[in-house]
């Protein structure tokens, strides 16, 4: 710890800090150092990991956490959280391609459709969560095993099987590909679209927060609901908004397993929920809401794919993969608690 | 992290309690029978010389979801070729297609020489497929995707035809004169297993049921298949599509108070034992252990001797192999190291 110069400030009741313990302040410091350890770590634990290939997997790996764990860490910082984004993206890919193969059309109809039924999804759960005033881990809980069954069942259904109909030689299957799960060249090595897709709405994610009036009432209805309603802060608009985003990123990775694998199994998703909340918590988003980045859940994003990847480049036992997960993730929060502590004291 | 605080009396007594512990061990509070000591004194393991080629890299990548003990024994045999061919093994493991077929991209990554994978779902593992093709990379299959392995181009398979096999468990239920059966599904999404119950449901005379259960979680099956005998009391077999949950349909049959018998695909070392006791009628086993085995040992005959196992035409059968009371003393030797 640097000492603390002793500055007149504008109001002249607090000390201004030295630079580098104020930057150590914000929540996305911590996370960027643990993911920058994790990714030093591996590359000397694993030499094939060197090579730009095996960098763009991880990046594609991280990438299909990381475009969920955005706007699931933006609805808890906004106070609430989401159980059920994990199968949501399986409903929404199954949702597209049932319905494309089923009436024979356009690709894209079933695309479009399935972004209103995700949106509608997560403006349900907004909804019951404003109205009833009950937590939201019940809630999405519940959305979370009705469409858990529905996925199954529906598909059983229509189907007949347990997995969607290949709809890979249907009118605009190519474009919707090139838009959701395409790959170009970039020095030899192949990069998925989604990590282009990944930084497009991390940029997004973070201007909202921190640019816009919608940002502010993010953080507003996060850290205070009733004082942030007393200001004016539309607070039943601003969270069903936000589990309108998550549905929003649900259909977007669930188009991404769509058009990259052809057909969607039905009983995928589960537990995927939990690794993205864990994401947003790596990247220092509080559980009980009004502070975090957008940035920080990238990070996190970014240190599940690393591991994920790299226990395997490394040629480890994968038997300890979810342990060194979970290693891991504590870790991390410890280290942000740590930083957070030491950087914020007086 | 320990805190400052010194040491109070109190955490001795775990230190005691260990030493305790260990002071009866030595004892002779040691069990006569089973344990450890029983399985060493069974076990001779089959090992053998180690091959002379030069040391290549083979990754294996499968659907099996964590801590199950068919894709162990899958693993033991890989194991077991690797060590004789001398071959640096890496095994790697995910039920989600996408991230199954991110292992198989990250084994492309590894520049590996041999690639064998499993192919419950195919049209996922498509598109990475073809790239290991592009980059020179000899793929084999194992275990699911009898149906799919040529149109994907890989040079072999080694498994059970499904169907076949459910077909064959069919005519055995015609034989043991089951008429209603309950088929238990463990993974929803598994072309496999959804084959295995096509197969038995076509040459069997009687109804069929499909029951769905979640293999990640035992105590719902049980209860599961506990609802379905108390529900529909007509059904007199329920078939099971992997050990571990032959038992679980054993304990629900008592829990209803049915008098449905259990017969399964797999095989596993306590199942052996079942069979043995009666407590399961017969087990249809795909040989995992062989299925890991060829394999690895497949890509290696290519590398080094130009083979094409199967001809490059034909699946090599690892299976069906039916073990009942008549043929499981045999079985059992082997059963008990956890290579059957």
């Amino acid at each position: 710890m640097s000492t603390a110069q002793l500055a007149p400030l504008k109001d002249g009741r607090t000390r201004e800090r030295a630079l580098a313990v104020r930057w150590l302040a914000r929540p996305e410091v911590g996370v960027f150092l643990g993911a920058a350890a994790v990714f030093v770590f591996f590359l000397i634990a694993a030499p094939t990991l060197r090579d730009g290939g095996s960098m763009a997997t991880v990046l594609y790996q991280s990438s299909t956490i990381g475009i969920m764990a955005l706007p699931v860490a933006l609805l808890m910082i906004g106070g609430e959280f989401d159980l059920s984004s994990g199968v949501a993206v399986i409903s929404s890919a199954l949702t597209a391609s049932m319905l494309s193969y089923q009436l024979t059309m356009n690709v894209w109809t079933g695309v479009i459709v399935a972004l209103i039924v995700s949106l509608a999804v997560g403006a349900f759960n907004g909804w019951m969560v404003v109205r009833t005033g009950l937590p939201s881990f019940l809630v999405t809980l519940g959305t979370f095993l009705i469409l858990q069954g529905v996925n199954l069942a529906v598909t059983k259904l229509v189907t007949g099987n347990v997995a969607s109909d290949d709809i890979s030689d249907m009118d605009g299957f190519d474009q919707a590909r090139t838009v959701f799960a395409s790959s170009f060249d970039v020095g030899g090595v192949e990069i998925k679209i989604t990590v282009v897709w990944w930084i497009v709405f991390a940029a997004l994610a973070t201007w909202i927060l921190l640019r816009t009036k919608y940002g502010n009432w993010i953080f507003a209805v996060g850290g205070n609901k009733e004082s942030a309603r007393a200001v004016g802060v539309p607070v039943n608009f601003t969270k069903i908004t936000l589990f309108m985003a998550v549905g929003f990123g649900a259909w977007f990775i669930g188009m991404h397993n769509l058009f990259s694998f052809n057909t969607v199994q039905s009983g995928e998703g589960v537990g995927q929920e939990l690794i993205y909340i864990a994401a947003a918590v790596i990247g220092g988003c509080l559980l009980t809401g009004g502070s975090g980045s957008a940035i920080g859940p990238v990070f996190g994003a970014f240190m599940f794919g690393m591991v994920q990847q790299g226990i395997v480049y490394a040629g480890w036992n994968p038997d300890w993969f979810k342990a060194f997960l979970g290693v891991m993730l504590l870790g991390a929060v410890l280290i942000n608690l740590w930083i957070q502590r030491t950087a914020t004291r007086r | 992290m320990d805190s400052a605080t010194p040491a109070r009396p109190r955490k001795l007594v775990p230190v005691v309690a260990l030493a305790a512990a260990a002071a009866l061990t030595l004892a002779g509070c040691s069990s006569s029978s089973g344990g450890k000591k029983a399985e060493e004194r069974a076990a001779s393991g089959a090992s053998a010389g180690k091959a002379t080629t030069p040391r290549m890299k083979v990754a294996l990548v499968t659907h099996a979801a964590p801590g199950d003990t068919f894709w162990d024994t899958v693993r033991k045999g890989a194991e077991a070729a690797a060590q004789k061919d001398n071959i640096e093994l890496v095994y790697s493991h995910d039920p989600i297609a996408g991230n199954q077929a991110n292992l198989v991209q990250n084994g492309i990554d590894q520049k590996v020489d041999g690639i064998a994978v499993t192919l419950a779902k195919p049209d996922a593992l498509k598109a990475v497929l073809a790239k290991a093709q592009r980059a020179g990379i000899p793929v084999v299959g194992l275990n699911s995707g009898m149906s799919d392995w040529k149109r994907l181009g890989l040079l072999e398979f080694f498994g059970q035809d499904e169907a076949v096999a459910g077909e064959a468990f069919g005519n055995r239920l015609n034989t043991d004169g089951a008429k209603k059966v309950a088929c238990v599904i463990h993974e929803q999404g598994n072309v496999g297993l959804t084959q295995r119950c096509d197969g038995l449901k076509k040459t069997f005379k009687g109804t069929t049921e499909i029951l769905y259960v979640n293999g990640t979680d035992m105590p719902s099956v049980q209860s599961t298949i506990t609802a379905k005998l108390r529900q529909d009391t007509a059904i007199d077999h329920v078939v099971t599509l992997g050990a571990p949950f032959a038992f679980t349909a054993a304990k629900s049959v008592s829990e209803a108070g049915s008098k449905a018998k259990v017969a399964t695909f797999d095989l596993n070392k306590e199942l052996v034992k079942a069979v043995q006791a009666g407590t399961i009628t017969f087990a249809v086993d795909q040989q995992p252990y062989l299925q890991g085995y060829l394999a690895v040992d497949g890509l290696w005959l290519y590398k080094n001797n130009g083979n094409y196992s199967g001809g490059g035409e034909q699946a090599v059968l690892t299976g069906p192999a039916f073990v009942d009371k008549t043929n499981v003393a045999k079985v059992a030797e082997y059963a008990a190291k956890g290579t059957r």
